[in-house]
């Protein structure tokens, strides 16, 4: 091979994928831990660019080029414009939206390959293999596509409602079997054009019906599980186009993604089977459990404040009712107080606590609060028995007893924060209702625990005044 | 490309993505979810060469489609896991 050849404009492009699969690796490496997640996504972001401009020169695009430039401007700046101004409580369904227009890609690719194979063209890259990956990832991309834009309806609160009938999994599993015979006849015969169509449309059916009567508490997991879906379908995309960084970074996703998948899965007490086929948190569980003996009792703010101010330590546990009321920059003046003080001051984070894993953390780090002050259920645990105050602002299953204690709770054998085990609790809380999933809460009759009634900002606004006035 | 390679690539991969997350701490679960989102829209690239070899009005609808949620999925990815990144801050480097 002489220097000429080895310059070809192939090797080049050949040589900047290869590179770009090196940083992604690199980047998912970097962001999984805090001190250099930063530096992660901007490496992932050098490969994406450098991926995406090589590509104009790719020898296999012959036109169209004004078309491309097009929708990738008003692609960017749709997307640009909408990731700017998301409030950090709404990304859960930004980033299922985002996902969904990955999966969608995906699967337009294998449709305009499946295109060219009925028009008469032929795949890019024939073969079997490509053929049943084309179908495959066409399947899984438009399942993810459609599933992903349900998820993110329903957490933007477009579609409150959880729609079930009697005998849903029966059809959903009829459907997914004729979805898996149209598959088979794409793949391996000739087709004609209505099953192209029947093909796309069921598969999008599917991805709506799999995920309505999911309830918003498990939507993280199954959002989770989409991008994983996404990145197997543009890995097998990438095969049928023979594009080596598509199928590793979709492969890479497709992995990661499915581990990510466990542990959240695992963090909620929630097999990821239960989550697809089980109905939680859909109030059709009820109550669970017979109601707690003893009454709540409350307590003022000023009090409040006094227990705090004079305790050696101070455990704090946020629930998504404190990123609802924003008072996160409130708790963390209040934090800074106390800490002045010479309080001891931690904030416990369940890992479900938000609207998905790790949330919460998103959440604290935008009021200020550094993530070294911030532990997680392992790490915390332990702590409670020496801990004079929990103060517990918009959580609440995630704290409940009856996990531990109670069978018959729908939540028995959740791993909760055993805030109960400090001396002291103190509960923010809007009323005495149940909340969020209806079960009943035994730690707010408990005698170690005291009720603070009201919004979460403006308790957490007394609560700053009353210790500066101390 | 052969299977059997494709196939290895693959593997490969799959274990890569497994070893690369498997240490993650519960407080980095939303941002790198969001950053492997990110990583997936190399599907980008794959729309573009469909949309570059398309020559009938259908391929070209499908294929401006493709190119146009790809680039939403990269620009968006990007812009939300970085925001996110962007706060994590330690207390020793000045907290608040």
């Amino acid at each position: 091979m002489n220097l000429e050849n080895l310059l070809s404009i192939e090797n080049l492009i050949n040589f900047s994928y290869f590179a770009t699969a090196i940083l992604f690796i690199r980047g998912l490496k970097l962001m999984s831990s805090p001190v250099t997640a930063r530096k992660g996504i901007i490496w992932a972001g050098v490969g994406m660019g450098i991926a995406t401009v090589v590509t104009f020169a790719h020898p296999q695009i012959s036109s169209n080029y004004g078309l491309m430039l097009l929708a990738i401007t008003i692609g960017s700046v749709l997307a640009w414009w909408s990731g700017k101004r998301v409030a950090m409580t709404d990304m859960p369904q930004m980033i299922a939206l985002y996902n969904g227009m990955g999966g969608g890609a995906a699967a337009a690719i294998a449709a305009v390959e499946l295109v060219r194979e009925y028009t008469g063209a032929g795949l890019t890259h024939g073969g079997v293999v490509a053929q049943v990956l084309a179908v495959l990832g066409a399947l899984i991309g438009t399942i993810a596509f459609s599933g992903s834009l349900i998820a993110f309806a329903k957490l933007q609160g477009w579609m409150r409602k959880v729609y079930r009938f009697p005998g849903q999994q029966v059809v959903n599993l009829l459907l997914f079997a004729g979805l898996l015979f149209l598959g088979y006849k794409l793949a391996f015969t000739h087709f004609g054009g209505m099953d192209l169509y029947l093909f796309f449309g069921l598969a999008l059916l599917i991805g709506v019906l799999m995920t309505v009567p999911i309830g918003g508490a498990d939507m993280p997991v199954v959002i989770s599980l989409y991008n994983a879906l996404t990145g197997l379908a543009v890995g097998f995309e990438g095969f049928v186009l023979q594009n080596p960084a598509m199928m590793i970074a979709g492969i890479v996703v497709g992995a990661a993604g499915t581990l990510l998948t466990q542990l959240m899965a695992k963090a909620m007490n929630r097999p990821l089977t239960n989550v697809l086929f089980a109905g939680f948190g859909t109030g059709d569980d009820g109550g669970g459990g017979e109601g707690p003996e003893g009454s709540m009792k409350s307590i003022e703010a000023g009090d409040a404040a006094i227990t705090m101010a004079y305790a050696e330590k101070v455990v704090i546990v946020p629930g998504y009712g404190m990123a609802v009321a924003q008072a996160q920059h409130k708790i963390w003046e209040l934090t800074q107080l106390l800490k002045d003080r010479g309080v001891k001051v931690a904030f416990a984070i369940h890992p479900v606590a938000g609207r998905m894993p790790g949330h919460m953390n998103v959440l604290l780090a935008e009021a200020g609060v550094p993530y070294d002050l911030i532990y997680d259920l392992e790490d915390i645990n332990s702590q409670f028995p020496n801990t004079d105050v929990s103060l517990v602002i918009g959580a609440n299953d995630v704290v409940n007893p009856a996990a531990r204690e109670d069978k018959s709770s729908p939540i028995y054998g959740m791993p909760i924060l055993d805030v109960d085990h400090s001396h002291n609790v103190i509960v923010v809380k809007r009323g005495q209702g149940t909340g969020f999933s209806g079960i009943q809460n035994h730690l707010f009759f408990a005698d170690n625990t005291r009720m603070l009634y009201g919004d979460g900002q403006e308790v957490a606004q007394k609560l700053v005044a009353a210790i500066k006035s101390l | 490309m052969e299977g059997f390679v494709a196939l290895y690539i693959f593997m490969l991969a799959a274990f890569t993505g497994y070893e690369v997350i498997s240490k993650v701490p519960t407080i980095l679960h939303t941002p790198l979810m969001s950053g492997s989102n990110f990583v997936h829209g190399i599907v980008l690239v794959g729309a573009m060469v469909a949309l570059g070899q398309a020559d009938n009005t259908v391929e070209q609808i499908i294929g401006f489609v493709a190119v146009l949620l790809a680039a939403g999925n990269v620009v968006g990815g990007y812009v939300v896991t970085e925001r996110m990144l962007e706060m994590f801050k330690s207390s020793k480097d000045g907290g608040s």
